[in-house]
């Protein structure tokens, strides 16, 4: 690939993820929201694609087979099966969708500040990316502590993931092979669990908004 | 090869266990594999401190004295859990509480959470480290959610979401420190490698370490159970069953804290220890005001417990702080313990709640005088958790406050010392009216079963033991002090 190619397309894909963070704020329905994590997941592999592709690095390159097959295709379909049915609208978010953008907007220019000084250090045509994974992260927090249906702060959960392995793929080329199995594996489990917990607090608690969660406390 | 029999025991009884569908004689096979391991892991400890550090696995696994000290407090306290695991199961079973179908799955993910905690200690990388605390969070999750109230689904739920999002800020942090090993000449396969970050960690671009050092406590303490990242632990360990909240309580939070402490000794290496000390010293600080704040007013004997947990990892912290070898020493007789002790707790106050069938102090009274065998228990435990002596948290507890008068930490020793005072007068406060005053009853109630008291007596035993006679230990403290605090 040559160096200019590499570097639009790379960019395309660093910001295809983002949009998809800032897309997740104005959507309602589980559905099309379960679209736009699926496609982050594919976004996020063809980053790792490209880096790999273009490093000639055999492990990236498996690894972003990894990730298209985890976070694009296995986690969303997950996430489908779940979230069938108008009951798990976001029908009252804490904040409203106008208000989210500006959050959003506010938020992404946070992280290309606070991100600066590392990209600099890693002081390569990826490194200089790496603040859209931090603000894909952020947009994720916002996500988890604005919404209240149990399926949103799963989804808040993923981006916060997809950031991080945003900034691991811009900032290293991504952990070791092995180690990105492991962690994959782990996030897949984790979604799994999630999955059935939901669905158990579902039949016990009944049409739920996290805020019903009142049993414990001191 | 025996670093790999470690993880694969534990294993194999949970295969066992699944075989017997439900039977609850084969909880048994649980508790063997869990004994035999343990006593590989004492073996280990004893080779490693007389012939230097084991690899097994190719270069996957290693045990230096710090990993094999942690192995044998984690194969302790799963023997004491999965032994009193037979009976909750049993009395499960006896009750209908649950069906054969769930008790098999419970003690199958016991077995399964039990080897991700030695392939925590016992991984050469801190990716593989990562990978192992991750998984504990996901197969602990449904463990906390065993008994499917509302409460309890509200526990795990809880559970799984903030020590998630905490686990992925670790994970960000260790990408960063990759970064820094990778920028100092590392090469990519084990740049990872603990031992390899050790050799580098001079020529670490600071910024970069500070900022992931930051992310490993803040993501790893929170499955410490360090505040502010804490509120997940009093829901979790109370409404879980009375052995898991054993083993998170007594072994989990301290694996975690086991992450931090290796990161310590790399960033520490390459910054001074000025950085993780600050660090460190503001959330042990205001882990012990949190604790000794929510223990006063506390109505939940299980949920006291839990509090207490968050005050004891205040204390650990503090200790690591100071980070000379006598201070990181001292933190590790505490971590053993405050591991005996709480999880001996934890496991009698599970009875407790079985036989009188509340978790409320207000509900519990006269606990001596009518069942004098749990009441007797629960009061020396107690004792123990407290600091007194003859047990050994008091010697760990002096000792971490000596190291840290040495460090010019003396201020926040006594910032400590004020917070232990409270909790101490709390806690007894609520202890006298459970276990104290005149018994209504013609005669004592019926007390456990021998075997279920057995375990709970030696576990108590055993940490009046070490605290008078440090002998055992104190080869293996000394070279563990060594590993991360050179």
């Amino acid at each position: 690939m040559s160096g200019s190619s590499f570097s639009s397309t790379l960019t395309l894909a660093v910001g295809a993820v983002l949009v998809c963070a800032v897309t997740v704020l104005w959507l309602s329905s589980v559905r099309s929201v379960v679209r736009v994590v699926a496609t982050q997941g594919i976004a996020l592999g063809l980053v790792a694609m490209i880096l790999g592709l273009h490093l000639r690095d055999a492990g990236l390159i498996a690894t972003a087979s990894v990730v298209l097959a985890v976070k694009g295709v296995a986690i969303p379909a997950f996430l489908g099966k779940a979230g069938s049915g108008a009951l798990d609208r976001e029908r009252r978010p804490l904040v409203n969708v106008p208000a989210s953008l500006v959050a959003s907007a506010v938020l992404i220019v946070l992280a290309f500040t606070a991100a600066r000084g590392v990209a600099t250090f890693v002081g390569t045509t990826a490194g200089a990316l790496v603040p859209v994974g931090v603000a894909t992260l952020l947009i994720g927090f916002f996500v988890m502590v604005t919404r209240r249906r149990p399926i949103f702060q799963m989804v808040g959960l993923l981006l916060i993931d997809n950031g991080i392995a945003l900034v691991a793929f811009l900032c290293t080329a991504g952990v070791p092979f092995l180690i990105e199995l492991g962690v994959s594996l782990d996030v897949l489990l984790g979604v799994v669990v999630l999955m059935v917990l939901a669905q158990r607090l579902r039949s016990e608690f009944g049409d739920l908004d996290l805020d019903d969660l009142q049993e414990l406390h001191d | 090869m025996i670093l790999v029999l470690i993880l694969v025991l534990p294993l194999l009884g949970g295969a066992t266990i699944a075989a017997g569908r439900g039977r609850p004689s084969f909880g048994w096979v649980g508790v063997a594999a869990n004994g035999a391991t343990l006593a590989l892991g004492v073996w280990t400890a004893v080779r490693v401190v007389r012939t230097g550090p084991l690899t097994g696995a190719g270069v996957v696994l290693r045990a230096d004295a710090l990993s094999a000290f942690m192995v044998v407090v984690i194969g302790t306290i799963a023997l004491l859990a999965s032994w009193l695991g037979v009976r909750t199961v049993a009395l499960e079973l006896a009750t209908g509480q649950a069906s054969p179908a769930r008790a098999t799955t419970y003690a199958v993910l016991v077995q399964a959470f039990i080897a991700a905690m030695f392939l925590a200690v016992l991984a050469a990388n801190v990716g593989v480290l990562w990978v192992a605390i991750e998984a504990t969070t996901v197969i602990t999750t449904f463990l906390v959610g065993h008994r499917r109230t509302k409460g309890a689904l509200e526990a795990s739920w809880k559970y799984i979401v903030i020590c998630s999002v905490g686990i992925a800020l670790a994970f960000l942090g260790t990408v960063l420190v990759y970064l820094a090993a990778l920028h100092a000449g590392g090469h990519s396969a084990s740049a990872l490698d603990w031992t390899s970050l050790m050799t580098h960690a001079h020529h670490f671009d600071p910024a970069v370490l500070r900022l992931g050092f930051a992310l490993l406590v803040l993501g790893y303490g929170t499955k410490v159970g360090l505040a502010p990242m804490h509120s997940w632990l009093p829901d979790a360990h109370s409404q879980a069953p009375a052995p898991i909240s054993a083993l998170m309580s007594g072994v989990l939070l301290t694996v975690a804290f086991y992450a931090i402490l290796r990161f310590k000794a790399v960033t520490d290496l390459a910054l001074g220890p000025g950085f993780s000390r600050a660090l460190l010293v503001t959330v042990a600080l205001l882990s012990l005001t949190v604790a000794a704040s929510l223990l006063l007013t506390q109505r939940d004997y299980k949920r006291m417990l839990a509090y207490h947990s968050i005050e004891h990892m205040g204390l650990i912290a503090l200790g690591a702080a100071a980070g000379i070898p006598l201070a990181i020493a001292a933190v590790l007789l505490h971590i053993l313990g405050h591991g005996l002790a709480k999880s001996v707790l934890f496991l009698t106050s599970g009875e407790i709640m079985a036989a009188e069938g509340t978790s409320q102090i207000d509900g519990v009274h006269t606990l001596l005088a009518r069942r004098p065998a749990l009441g007797g228990l629960f009061g020396v435990g107690l004792v123990a958790l407290l600091g007194l002596p003859p047990f050994s948290l008091f010697s760990s507890e002096l000792l971490m406050a000596r190291a840290e008068f040495e460090v010019g930490l003396g201020w926040a020793a006594i910032a400590a010392v004020v917070a232990m005072v409270v909790i101490f007068v709390a806690v007894v406060g609520h202890a006298r009216h459970m276990l104290f005053g005149p018994s209504t009853a013609a005669a004592p109630l019926a007390p456990p079963p021998r075997w279920v008291a057995a375990p709970l007596v030696g576990g108590l035993v055993v940490c009046g033991f070490i605290g008078v006679f440090a002998w055992p230990l104190s080869g293996l403290l000394h070279a563990a002090a060594h590993v991360v605090a050179p």
